[in-house]
């Protein structure tokens, strides 16, 4: 076993040999999650408290099962409409819920830092579910796990990022992580969409569909993020879609074998065209929600394993 | 009568350049004599000060102060501020108008005045604010407030956005003989922007704004400078893109000065490293490159003035995420020890410090302190730019502690500080 750390804040500071542990296990809970006897116990006992300071459908259920499966107690808080509308700090929010000894919290917030913040503050296990346009790691690991389920490995891999580069929390984890594991990373987009010092993260980066495309073994959409657009960042989405939504004329100057991946929720007709995330045969968008719930149980598994390995030494 | 006499001093002369030992006499608040032979005789009632070959420098003046009053005594008072300027070598605040309310009257100006009076034991010259609230709408009564005490007029880190605004009481305190301070930068670039753009910042998902906003804005001042011939400092020049602009305007013969700040000089972007809130300042932290251009810039004396932007915050206001969490930080007591660390790396002299901190923001606003020269007031600051220390910022006077600083190693100890012959600072 060599996952060490004490909570999963970002792809950032994890070790190649971590993500392969969490991918490993995950690959485990998998199986688990296919079968009629859908529980685990490696949480049982432990309290996980779900915060959303953000509105989130997929990713707290997904969290939400995940703990359920592995034997946790399981509490969901919509942070979006509770104290923080009265004013009260990050800082006080965790140390209210903190008090109540929860073992793991997951966290998104709509600042970057946000949840490494919180984290400083709290005695448990903090998982980041998405701070601000930072970092989306369980995202990272679960489009990792399909790509490696998919094309047997995660190195020497050419993966196309196309979108919205600058808003998506999503974009920076999985370059951090596909450049990890050495595979190699293109970023295609608008230039107003992709940071202009994106170059120096060790990518690619081009304007242009067809180039971006080209024989590469993965095409990762992202979504358009409308709501953290204060406007002016693109015309319109019809010419959007003309230039960078993805389509079978699009998609053809990729590999023959090449997937396509969506982190959800997808804008059919902006960014990607709906009979392409409906194409069994390219599509693996499905599976990406399915891998979601078993990275989820996968690292909470681990990180409560480091957890009860310190309350033990420190008993 | 009272008579001091400094002996063997490492006398640091910014006006004439000059870094050798020597012996001061202060007699009646002011520098009468200096000299490298024998210290004078010693004379029946005066006080000798053995200052055991340790650098004696004129004060600081640190143009860009804020103390919280009024309004948020909770962050800094004049006393504390005060306290904070004396151990640091600051010997004049030149306080800012960014307060609650602003100073923008020569009744709250007056206010803030009778306060400094009553509890900073340092020279305070207050700047007032350019337009009323800070709004940046209408000129505030720039001749009653100088005839109050304001020695500049500025409306701080908020940028006068409405040109035609700017330009008119650019105009009015031109015919006033008034000197403005204003921030640079372009306004609907860097609105929201919590720091440099960087892939650094760009991987951290932070909002970002572009060096080249701080130029634009610097470029339209300089231009109003042009047509209404006002006299003008740019608070702080940070990035290297800059300078050219800054040159031109110089050489045209424009009556325009710049300054930046000890951060600036001391730290860059990398720094923020996992969204540490205290070292989140405006502008943001630049990168290497700008650091170092700006460094050569303050050696080459295009940039005129070093200043703390001492900015006090509670805990409070930091301890938020980062693009929540409030900028600025102090700085009256680490800008002397931050200024050392250029001198030991070579960068800058001693000399060329003090003219910096001490000689040429003096000048601008029309001080007779900032020099060593016979006739100036003795404000003055001995301290060993070689002791080593490690910061605590709770061992801080201000009442704010978000320093930048905290736990690093610094060199630089200000040993006594005196404010017209009389020592506020040290045994």
């Amino acid at each position: 076993m060599t996952f060490r750390a004490r909570h999963l804040l970002g792809i950032e500071h994890l070790a190649p040999d971590e993500i392969t542990a969490i991918l490993d296990l995950a690959d485990d809970y998998v199986s688990l999650n296919r079968s009629t006897q859908k529980h685990g116990d490696a949480l049982a006992g432990l309290t996980q408290i779900n915060m959303f300071f953000e509105n989130s459908t997929r990713t707290q259920a997904s969290f939400e099962l995940a703990g359920k499966r592995l034997g946790a107690d399981v509490m969901s808080m919509a942070m979006a409409a509770s104290s923080i509308k009265k004013g009260e700090t990050l800082i006080d929010t965790a140390l209210t819920l903190n008090a109540m000894h929860p073992d793991i919290l997951v966290v998104r917030h709509p600042n970057s830092g946000a949840v490494n913040l919180l984290a400083e503050k709290v005695a448990c296990a903090v998982l980041n579910a998405g701070d601000g346009r930072h970092e989306h790691p369980t995202q990272a690991l679960l489009d990792a796990l399909t790509i490696r389920r998919k094309k047997g490995r995660l190195h020497r891999l050419t993966v196309a990022i196309c979108g919205d580069v600058a808003h998506s929390r999503v974009a920076r984890s999985n370059i951090l992580l596909l450049g990890r594991m050495e595979s190699r990373v293109r970023l295609v987009g608008p230039p107003t969409l992709i940071p202009s010092q994106a170059r120096d993260w060790g990518v690619e980066v081009t304007h242009d569909m067809e180039t971006g495309l080209k024989d590469c073994d993965v095409v990762m959409m992202l979504r358009l993020q409308k709501e953290r657009m204060d406007g002016g960042f693109i015309p319109s989405e019809r010419e959007y879609y003309h230039r960078f939504g993805l389509d079978a004329e699009k998609l053809a100057h990729a590999r023959e074998d090449a997937i396509v991946m969506h982190p959800g929720p997808m804008n059919r007709g902006v960014e990607i065209d709906g009979t392409i995330a409906d194409d069994i045969n390219r599509s693996v968008i499905q599976e990406q929600v399915e891998m979601g719930v078993a990275v989820r149980m996968a690292a909470m598994d681990l990180l409560a394993r480091n957890l009860r390995a310190e309350r033990s030494a420190a008993a | 009568m009272a008579r001091t006499v400094f002996n063997d001093a490492r006398l640091i002369d910014p006006v004439a350049g000059t870094d050798s030992r020597g012996w001061l006499l202060v007699e009646n608040g002011r520098i009468v004599a200096t000299g490298q032979d024998a210290a004078p005789e010693p004379q029946g009632g005066e006080t000798r000060i053995d200052c055991g070959g340790r650098a004696l420098a004129p004060g600081i003046v640190d143009l860009g102060v804020k103390v919280c009053e009024p309004g948020e005594r909770h962050k800094e008072s004049f006393r504390s501020a005060g306290r904070a300027a004396a151990a640091g070598g600051v010997t004049t605040m030149v306080t800012r108008p960014d307060t609650l309310p602003t100073i923008d009257s020569p009744e709250t100006l007056e206010f803030a005045l009778r306060r400094a009076a009553e509890a900073a034991p340092v020279r305070i010259a207050p700047m007032a604010a350019l337009t009323k609230g800070r709004e940046g709408r209408e000129m505030t009564e720039i001749a009653f407030l100088r005839d109050a005490g304001a020695v500049a007029f500025t409306d701080g880190d908020i940028v006068i956005a409405n040109t035609r605004v700017l330009s008119r009481a650019m105009a009015y305190a031109c015919e006033l003989g008034a000197l403005i301070v204003s921030h640079p930068q372009e306004p609907g670039l860097s609105a929201g922007a919590s720091a440099t753009s960087s892939a650094f910042a760009a991987l951290r998902g932070l909002s970002m704004v572009s060096p080249m906003a701080e130029r634009m804005g610097l470029d339209r001042d300089i231009s109003l400078v042009e047509m209404t011939g006002v006299r003008y400092h740019a608070d702080q020049i940070t990035c290297a893109r800059a300078l050219p602009s800054l040159e031109r305007a110089k050489g045209n013969g424009f009556d325009v000065t710049a300054g930046t700040s000890i951060h600036h000089l001391t730290l860059n972007l990398i720094d923020v490293g996992d969204y540490r809130t205290f070292f989140k300042i405006k502008p943001p932290l630049r990168s290497e490159e700008d650091r170092q251009a700006i460094v050569e810039a303050v050696a080459s004396g295009l940039i005129d003035t070093i200043s703390s932007f001492h900015t006090p915050q509670d805990e409070e206001s930091k301890r938020l995420p980062f693009e929540e969490a409030a900028s600025g930080a102090v700085g009256l007591e680490t800008l002397l020890p931050a200024a050392m660390r250029l001198y030991h790396a070579g960068a800058l002299s001693l000399p060329q410090l003090f003219r910096a901190m001490s000689t040429n923001p003096a000048k601008r606003l029309g001080l007779e302190v900032g020099r060593l020269s016979k006739g100036a007031p003795a404000d003055l600051v001995l301290f060993d730019p070689d002791a080593p220390f490690v910061l605590d910022r709770f061992a801080l006077r201000s009442k704010s502690r978000n320093t930048p600083f905290d736990g690093t190693r610094m060199e630089g100890r200000v040993l006594g500080t005196w404010v017209g012959g009389q020592r506020i600072f040290g045994e």
